[in-house]
């Protein structure tokens, strides 16, 4: 069995050295010497329904308990990319997959698990607050409405510290039976950030989550993806790279769909493999 | 630097363009305002006319009470308006659970191929199909092949048929209108179709589902062709079972099943009449049907209301 098939850690590669060509930086990956896979993306392409391909090729890990940010410019696929680790694409008409996304310890395809299964496993966030049009309390615990789990002390409890969890417990706690929907934009954010905490995913997906945001409530959704470092498995897309610089660990530049370089983001924001994530990172395009 | 005068050959009076601009808004709203005014006019005056012709019978408190009656100063509406409202009840029952139910499916579950296609398009066009035809259609199905009679079920039965195009395009249409972010937020947190249509989206379009249930049921409740066309009659001395009952069980049936006779019958039979007397309380019918019509669509500007403001 090569290392490729044994992928749960990865320090066989984890020898550092300087610039690498792309090609070879796919293949080895250069991962902290303790890092977990929680997932491994391989050779996934993504068709919509119009015949668009609008993924091609991707390879990439997403380490445990880390956040990883997806970034590129506008229209690369990011987001595409995302919504394919929850198959909401499944919700629309045509689309098609190719390659696997597995999952680990479990070595199963994500791709080929039933998708409401898989939405049940995998939590997203989306780039405009979402919340239902109930209240606070009935927001954060719907995913466990949806589960089956309808005991109140046991919803209480969870609301409670899913709520502390996205830093808005203190602003909500005297008013969780009013609608979400008198809640700011950023709590909104916040509050949508919680209901998708409270059943503890297994993978947390955010697209562009403060996009919609001013810059203090920015913050305080910064400040929270900071603190679910080393809990939650993050992948979050942003199109800010202070942002990326900020809150993640690891960052994969994507460009026309395709993957072009995946690094720790501390060393791809210092020393880019590629002349092209230079030029995105500096801001030189994009 | 190059000005926008400079493009179009000359320069632009903003203030003029914007006079003009306005000139057109006033102009455009002087017209609906106006179109507005006469239909709202028309109708007042009709409305007025009835009243006022019918005025003698509509102030007399045993013209509610009283069963029709061959001397026109003792004839009431009583077996009417009871009539109307039980074949609403059961219009309602069988076209509101039906419609929504059959909206829900092809809006949500269906999948588009051009069967569903060909459903949608003659769904719409029965929503055309003028009301006489459904009675014939009641005529030859219900009474002649299952042997059924000129009952409140039959009645029931015909108009929910009528109205049911009309609730599934207004339910397909209120589904359609919910965001899809509020359907992707149900989804991604796991929620089956079944529990994303029960819990958010059919709540989230509710207020228009039953908007549209409601335009429905005041359609019904003042056609009078297919009613006719199944052979309800126009004198009715007596009021079906009444749906309670102090014994038990409580709840019975025979109402179904019983004769009747509803508000336009009434005062279509009314008008046939020779004598001048019967037209007044043709004209008083005219009146109470036109308020609970309007009580009817009060409700749903209500709940449309409420939904708004919330
Ligand atoms: N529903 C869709 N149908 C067809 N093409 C789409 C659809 N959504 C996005 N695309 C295309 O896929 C590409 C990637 O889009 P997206 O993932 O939204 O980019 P990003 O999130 O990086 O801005 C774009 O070229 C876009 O035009
Ligand atoms: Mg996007």
């Amino acid at each position: 069995m090569t290392a490729m098939n044994q992928p749960k850690t990865t320090n066989e590669f984890a020898q550092k050295d300087a610039r690498q060509t792309p090609r070879e930086a796919l293949d080895h990956w250069y991962l902290e010497p303790d890092a977990a896979l929680r997932a491994r993306v391989s050779n996934l392409k993504f068709w919509y329904g119009n015949g668009t391909q609008a993924i091609d090729d991707v390879s990439f890990p997403l380490v445990e308990k880390k956040v990883t940010a997806l970034i590129g410019p506008s229209g690369c696929g990011k987001s595409t990319l995302l919504r394919c680790f929850n198959r909401m694409h499944d919700l629309y008409h045509g689309v098609k997959y190719s390659g696997s996304i597995e999952l680990f310890p479990e070595n199963e395809n994500l791709i080929d698990l039933d998708p409401n299964v898989v939405r049940m496993r995998v939590g997203m966030v989306f780039q405009k607050p979402n919340p239902f049009p109930k209240s606070i309390y009935e927001n954060v615990v719907a995913g466990l409405r949806i589960r089956g789990i309808s005991k109140r002390s046991q919803l209480d409890e969870i609301a409670e510290t899913s709520l502390t969890q996205a830093a808005i417990w203190d602003e909500v706690k005297d008013r969780l039976h009013q609608p979400a929907l008198s809640l700011s934009g950023g709590q909104q954010q916040r509050l949508c950030i919680a209901r998708a905490l409270a059943v503890q995913p297994e993978i947390l997906l955010l697209d562009e989550p403060t996009s919609a945001l001013d810059p203090i409530a920015t913050a305080k959704v910064e400040d929270l993806i900071n603190d679910l470092d080393g809990k939650v498995t993050v992948l979050i897309v942003t199109h800010n790279m202070q942002q990326a610089a900020r809150i993640s660990h690891y960052a994969a530049y994507m460009y026309l769909g395709k993957l072009v370089e995946y690094n720790e983001t501390s060393e791809m924001f210092t020393r880019p493999m590629c002349q092209r994530t230079e030029d995105y990172i500096t801001g030189r395009f994009g | 630097m190059q000005s926008i005068a400079d493009n179009v050959g000359g320069a632009i009076s903003y203030a003029s363009l914007a006079r003009k601009n306005r000139s057109k808004d006033i102009a455009i709203a002087s017209l609906g305002i106006f179109v507005l005014f006469i239909a709202i006019a028309t109708l007042l005056a009709l409305f007025i006319d009835l009243a006022i012709t019918g005025y003698p019978r509509l102030a007399d408190p045993e013209f509610y009470t009283s069963f029709p009656s061959r001397k026109p100063l003792q004839a009431g509406i009583l077996s009417a308006w009871v009539g109307t409202i039980m074949v609403m009840v059961v219009t309602a029952c069988l076209s509101v659970p039906l419609g929504v139910a059959a909206g829900l499916y092809l809006e949500e579950y269906a999948s588009k191929n051009w069967f569903t296609d060909l459903i949608e398009i003659n769904v719409s066009n029965l929503a055309g199909v003028p009301s006489i035809v459904y009675g014939l259609l009641a005529l030859g199905l219900f009474i002649y092949t299952f042997g059924m009679s000129e009952t409140v079920l039959v009645a029931g039965m015909v108009l929910a048929l009528l109205i049911l195009p009309i609730i599934i395009v207004s339910t397909r249409e209120s589904i359609r209108s919910i965001p899809s972010e509020l359907r992707e937020a149900a989804y991604g947190l796991g929620a089956t179709q079944w529990q994303t249509m029960a819990l958010y989206i059919v709540p989230a379009a509710k207020p228009g589902i039953i908007t549209g249930a409601i335009v429905g049921l005041s359609r019904a409740i003042g056609e009078t062709a297919p009613i006719i066309t199944i052979g309800a009659l126009s004198f009715i001395a007596f009021l079906p079972e009444s749906p309670i009952s102090s014994d038990a069980p409580f709840i019975n049936f025979g109402w179904l099943t019983s004769p009747f006779t509803v508000m336009p019958i009434q005062m279509f039979s009314w008008l046939s009449r020779p004598q001048a007397d019967f037209h007044i309380s043709a004209a008083a019918a005219g009146v109470v049907l036109i308020v609970m019509t309007l009580m009817m669509n009060a409700l749903a500007i209500y709940i449309r209301y409420r939904a708004r403001s919330r």
